[in-house]
């Protein structure tokens, strides 16, 4: 359907907000209100481009398109004056379009959007958005045409895994929970999004709620539920808001509530928000979170799709995974089965982040590779330097280093390199980035996060931290990196959950890839990405000094001596290596190594 | 202490009394009992986990070890202006630790704490998924990304000279 309309989106995903979204806002707001200008102003979620934010859109009334990146204020009244008032679009700042050539369409020519279908394309927060795009079709056709075994049996042709990290059949999971005996049960949508640099789950709740909510519906139908909960990060207040939104306009419309649609099926959401703690994204443990305990993790079988949440069968799916329901139902089990590869079906959706060009959330058809993904799609490494690993599945997971870039994107491939899918972090790290200090950054995590329950889990993960900062100031020993993979097998073997039974891996990965580099640390004293502090050394190279004494005042500790236009020396017996001179000199003469 | 004056103030039961009624005849309602005593307080006093404890019949050690399980909540009230620094995976790799130092040094103060004048409480965060604008904080409701330190001092010292 055409909008009679020329229609400005504006991007506000959390992202887009950060980056300014809301001055662009009022600017845009001011002018067309001022200069009475005929147009609709719109909002919409994550558009993926998080690099070139704040990203705004113009379509025409005839469906042409054109996204403006690193849109400013300043830059909105430009194209209110050029594209909407002379029709003359700015092509040099248009970064996609189906008319013109953006600078960013090669971002999207290797994605594939089922999951992100309606984000950047629909205001979050209209339904009606959301129903002219097919919304709420594949729950219709479920309530009508299907039974509940149908639907799982669906699920299941199609391949579908579980997009949270582990990877287990969607379809087999409703299956069990379905036949669970008790009357009572529970859908549960896990939107605990905790790994530190991934944000995919947040972006499809900010731009998409409403396919989650259906998802969760039909799985609830077919599971036989009445009840479901959407346990969602307490530090996400904008998909909180938005859900609010969404579960009370499909109320209004009938697609929840009782006889949904005028079946005898009747279906109620209730969001319960989580309180900080990475370890309730384990099942178990955000079942005991919604039950108002301390999130900890117990002993399975029974597993939650026999004895779960209030003791009643439980099934509980990520975010992703509902939001590829409503399309499998659509299109069919086949067609989705025919993407991916042989035990990877359909696509997954990542966070590209770290030190590549262009980071952002993309979807990829399964068995892509990391070089299409790192390269095609992300335009590489940022500052043109070296890529040396891509972490993924955070702090469960493990960095895949550069020798194994062809690796394809698939739950089997990945397993093999000791990292896992994960949930779709997918962290870039460049010649700076120091192996063992992102090993350590993960153990400091998880040792921070274990719930304390089992002892190798709290006791062991805080031993390998003390040895991976000993490494890392200098203090490591011959025997420690033994000490560290006897350490982690036995963390592995003794964890009840997957937060203890995973956290070595970043340890581990790195010890398999970058071995050298960690007895580069305890040999050498000497850290090759020049990362660690207590390892560097500093000082200044005459030829560059000016005498200018910025560093010499900025220094906490008076290690920097010099007479004023005379070079400066750094006494290194008093230098405590905190950098602060680096900062403050202006013509690079600070050499670190 | 700059915040002893915030600790003396007398707590005040009502808004919390309020809260209760709604939760009446609801099961699982402590966390979110809590998280809206957070709100109206700025963080979970003794006296407010007695009325829970009370309403829940849940005895007060054991919401205490709630409240001390999930990072979400806070035993001690905070300053005017509360700065979260993302220390994420990416804001890691992109220098998060220089940015906490920089405001740890010009502030005076740790992470957890608040600053003497009441000014300022830092925490350090998980993500805050914004990854693309590494390194972030976000020192109230706003948003700064692509910090150094020198942005960081800029940026603190706008919010000093405010107040």
């Amino acid at each position: 359907m055409e909008t009679q309309k020329r229609k400005i989106v504006i991007g506000y995903g959390s992202c887009g907000i950060a980056a300014g979204a809301n001055k662009v806002y009022d600017k845009l707001r001011e002018i067309v209100d001022r200069e009475k200008i005929d147009v609709e102003i719109s909002e919409t979620g994550c558009i993926g481009m998080c690099f070139r934010e704040v990203l705004v859109e113009v379509r025409e009334p005839n469906g042409d398109s054109f996204i403006y990146g690193d849109v400013t204020p300043e830059r909105v009244e430009k194209i209110i004056e050029s594209h909407i008032k002379n029709n003359t679009p700015i092509d040099e700042w248009i970064v996609k379009s189906n008319k013109v050539e953006g600078s960013e369409n090669k971002f999207f020519s290797k994605q594939m959007r089922i999951v992100l279908r309606n984000c950047g394309e629909i205001n979050p927060e209209s339904i009606d958005d959301y129903i002219e795009r097919d919304g709420y079709k594949a729950l219709e056709k479920v309530l009508k045409e299907l039974s509940p075994e149908d639907v799982i049996d669906k699920i299941y042709k199609s391949g579908l895994r579980g997009r949270g990290g582990a990877g287990f059949p969607t379809g087999l999971k409703w299956k069990f929970t379905r036949q669970s005996p008790d009357p009572v049960k529970y859908m549960v949508c896990n939107a605990d999004e905790g790994d530190p640099g991934a944000f995919m789950d947040r972006s499809v709740l900010e731009g998409d709620p409403h396919s989650v909510l259906e998802g969760l519906t039909i799985a609830a139908y077919a599971i036989g539920a009445s009840t479901g909960y959407i346990y969602v990060r307490a530090e996400y207040p904008l998909a909180v808001k938005r859900l609010k939104i969404a579960i009370k306009q499909s109320h209004e419309r009938g697609f929840l509530g009782k006889n949904i649609l005028g079946s005898d099926f009747s279906f109620d959401i209730k969001i319960k928000e989580g309180a900080g703690a990475f370890v309730c994204g384990e099942e178990t443990a955000l079942i005991a979170s919604i039950e108002g305990k301390r999130g900890m993790p117990r002993l399975r079988p029974p597993f939650p799709s026999a004895k779960g949440l209030w003791g009643h069968p439980t099934c509980i799916n990520n975010v992703e995974t509902l939001a590829n329901i409503a399309w499998i139902i659509l299109n069919g089990e086949d067609t989705y089965a025919k993407i991916g590869t042989e035990k990877s079906k359909g696509t997954k959706v990542f966070a590209l982040a770290g030190k590549i060009k262009k980071g952002g959330l993309i979807e990829v058809p399964m068995g892509i590779t990391l070089r299409e993904v790192i390269y095609d799609i992300g335009g590489g490494i940022k500052g043109d330097r070296e890529f040396k690993a891509v972490q993924m599945g955070g702090p469960s997971g493990g960095c895949i280093p550069k020798s194994l870039i062809d690796t394809p994107v698939d739950y089997d491939s990945l397993t093999k390199t000791g990292a896992i899918m994960g949930s779709g972090g997918m962290v870039v790290m460049d010649e700076t980035t120091c192996m063992v200090d992102v090993a350590k950054f993960f153990l400091n995590f998880t040792q921070a996060e274990s719930c304390g329950k089992c002892t190798f889990c709290r006791v062991g993960t805080k031993r390998m931290l003390e040895i991976l900062t000993r490494i890392t100031e200098g203090e490591g020993k011959e025997g420690d990196i033994e000490l560290l993979e006897e350490l982690a097998e036995k963390i592995k073997k003794s964890s009840l959950c997957g937060l203890g039974q995973t956290a070595p891996n970043p340890v581990l990965t790195t010890i398999k890839y970058f071995r050298d580099e960690y007895e580069a640390h305890i040999k050498d004293k000497k850290c090759p990405a020049h990362k660690c502090k207590k390892l560097l050394t500093y000082t200044i190279i005459p030829d560059k000094c000016t005498g200018c004494t910025a560093c010499a005042k900025g220094c906490p500790v008076d290690a920097i001596s010099g007479e004023v236009k005379q070079v400066h020396v750094i006494d290194q017996d008093k230098c405590i290596k905190c950098g602060e001179c680096v900062t403050r000199c202006n013509f690079d003469a600070i050499k670190v190594e | 202490m700059g915040n002893s004056t915030l600790l003396k103030e007398k707590f005040n039961p009502e808004p919390l009394k309020e809260v209760l009624k709604e939760y009446e005849g609801e099961k699982g309602v402590l966390i979110p009992l809590l998280q809206k005593t957070q709100e109206l307080y700025g963080y979970v006093p003794p006296e407010a986990m007695e009325m829970i404890s009370e309403f829940t019949s849940i005895p007060v050690s054991q919401i205490y070890g709630v409240v001390t399980f999930y990072a979400q909540f806070r035993l001690k009230p905070v300053g005017k202006h509360l700065i979260r620094v993302c220390h994420g995976t990416a804001c890691h790799v992109s220098g998060a630790e220089k940015v906490t130092d920089a405001i740890v040094n010009f502030l005076n103060v740790e992470p957890g704490d608040t600053t003497e004048d009441g000014l300022f409480t830092l925490e350090t965060v998980a993500c805050l998924g914004c990854c693309s604008l590494a390194p972030v904080m976000m020192i109230d409701d706003e948003t700064y990304g692509r910090l150094d330190e020198k942005k960081v001092r800029k940026i603190l010292r706008q919010y000093k000279s405010k107040n």
